[in-house]
């Protein structure tokens, strides 16, 4: 385990340079720098600014929401915060294994069977053979899949793929769990199944964000919340102060319901234990 | 969470490390740990590749095989070269060659091929150069069994003596070069879509050049103009790295000339690699 599960950033921008296929091309360099008269440089590229002066730091035991229109760079952000763009100005400094959960098909490949691709997932996912061929069984039977998942991946429909990349990603312990919504596709009493699941997966990993245009789901899972919004964090608080801002007061009652009732729950079942 | 930082853990200094030789490092050594993964997405893409075919990766074998022996019949009448010879020269030349222009060709596309993986998933990017370059060594294992079968089947381990073992070092220095080669281009080719078409038409214009097809030999026989011509396969680096793995293995005596000039590129290459990775490791991620 890494000493300090964090997260810093420091004014991160993320700026993606847009390059049409006239920018792209050697010629076009090279004909500009040798021009000069035409001024092409390298700040003529049409830039996004996809972020903008992001700041903030999160610690162990931190569970965040991310709320934000489309396009406002909730995914960005969770892609930052996973390392995989560094910030083209500023900082980010990220400490811990990152198990991010974007695109579930990414990494699977259709063409082996399920067993397989669940060893192939999981060494993605930063785990060695060893550990993934002992969880193995384990995921199997949470999947349901049963005899097909020695079939190749190809012969699944689309909700049985969902059930094996969410086994197996439920099955890791991550220390930063990056969390990008859209995990619909699977039938009702699985999701329920699968809901538990996810939230151990959460009490385990020392950091959650969490993007989500579900309210429940949000307030299922997180305490805080980041609004995002045209590439800025707008606000963060506490989840139902932010939900209030960014929908309004009914969805913000609505949060604090669910939180209310989340917590007579986990109450009623902590009193049944004993 | 808080946006400003807590007292308990310092605030780390907000001075981004991105474009550091540290991380450039960080991120060949982290590929390196992640083997386990690396080596079975590259049996994966082998193995993908014949999936549902009955000799499966041997097919690899096959081709080269079929093409090594078409073109050794054909040229040693050509060139007026003993079969016995000349079919072997062929055979490994060719293996060899397909080792370095899919090292250039597959290097130079490695990380647009992998731009689901490198969006999706924070790993380092030396992984995808990492599996490339294990794919190539694989396909090289298969097609070396051609080598196997010539050994005995025209008497070729009659001549070698113990500097086949050089061939070792050699092929080693081959994969070092093609870890640079798909650093240095993947990264550039991935900023600029030119670079891999290029690359494309100037492997086959090497494919011609080197001596793969034809000996350095028959032509300085020649003498005369045609000898003069011959020396100018000297000026293409190619032809310097396949004499170092080619010579050991058909047991002739290899100019150490050849040795230095390959090691002397692999020096400059991964130099321009290390830079590369320094400043634009960071980037990939924003161009693919």
């Amino acid at each position: 385990m890494t000493e300090h599960v964090r997260i810093d950033t420091h004014d991160a921008w993320v700026e993606f340079p847009i390059f049409d296929a006239k920018s792209r091309s050697l010629k076009k360099a090279f004909l500009g720098k040798a021009g000069g008269a035409i001024g092409r440089n390298t700040a003529d590229v049409v830039v996004v600014e996809a972020l903008r002066e992001i700041t903030l730091s999160l610690r162990e035991g931190d569970r965040v929401g991310l709320v934000g229109h489309n396009g406002a760079g909730k995914s960005t952000l969770l892609r930052l915060l996973a390392g995989i763009y560094e910030p083209t100005r500023g900082s980010a400094q990220i400490n811990g294994r990152v198990a991010p959960v974007f695109d579930l098909g990414v990494g699977m490949d259709p063409e082996i069977s399920g067993y397989e691709n669940i060893i192939i997932r999981g060494l993605f996912l930063g785990q060695t053979r060893k550990q993934m061929l002992s969880k193995v069984d384990e995921i199997a039977e949470f999947t349901e899949l049963g005899e097909y998942l020695d079939m190749p991946l190809r012969t699944y429909s689309t909700g049985m793929r969902v059930r094996l990349s969410m086994g197996v990603v439920t099955s890791i312990d991550p220390e930063i769990l990056l969390l990008d919504e859209g995990i619909g596709a699977v039938d009702a009493e699985f999701m329920k199944k699968a809901r538990r699941r996810l939230q151990d997966l959460v009490a385990r990993s020392g950091i959650l964000v969490f993007c989500s245009h579900s309210n429940e789901f949000l307030a299922q899972l997180c305490e805080t919340a980041i609004w995002i919004d045209h590439g800025r964090m707008r606000m963060s608080g506490g989840i139902e102060e932010v939900v209030t801002a960014y929908e309004g007061p009914e969805a913000g009652a609505h949060v604090a319901q669910i939180r209310r009732e989340l917590a007579a729950e986990a109450l009623a079942s902590g009193e049944g234990d004993r | 969470m808080s946006t400003a930082a807590r007292d308990a853990d310092a605030p780390i200094h907000p001075v981004s490390d991105s474009q550091t030789f540290r991380r450039g490092f960080r991120d060949l050594q982290h590929g390196f740990t992640q083997r386990e993964l690396w080596l079975s997405l590259g049996w994966q893409d082998i193995k993908q590749r014949y999936r549902r075919s009955v000799l499966g990766p041997f097919w690899i074998t096959i081709a080269t095989g079929l093409q090594a022996a078409a073109m050794g019949i054909l040229y040693s009448a050509l060139l007026d070269i003993p079969l016995r010879e000349f079919l072997p020269y062929v055979t490994i030349g060719l293996i060899v060659w397909n080792l370095i222009s899919a090292s250039i060709l597959e290097g130079s596309e490695v990380f647009i091929a992998n731009e689901g993986l490198i969006k999706q998933l924070p790993s380092a990017l030396s992984v995808h150069v990492y599996r490339m370059v294990w794919r190539q060594m694989l396909f090289f294992a298969h097609n070396m069994l051609i080598y196997l079968v010539l050994l005995v089947a025209f008497a070729v381990w009659e001549d070698l003596s113990w500097t086949v073992l050089l061939a070792i070092p050699a092929l080693l220095l081959l994969l070092l070069n093609a870890m640079w080669v798909s650093l240095v281009f993947g990264i550039f080719s991935t900023r600029y879509r030119d670079i891999a078409p290029i690359l494309g038409s100037t492997t086959l214009m090497l494919f011609v050049l080197t001596p793969v097809m034809w000996t350095t030999q028959t032509l300085t026989e020649q003498g005369g103009q045609v000898a003069e011509r011959a020396r100018l396969a000297q000026i293409i680096p190619t032809y310097h790295y396949l004499e170092i793995i080619r010579a050991p293995l058909l047991g002739a005596p290899v100019a150490a000339y050849h040795w230095y000039i390959v090691i002397a590129i692999t020096v400059i290459g991964w130099v321009v690699a290390i830079f590369a990775l320094r400043n634009y490791r960071a980037r990939v991620p924003y161009w693919v």
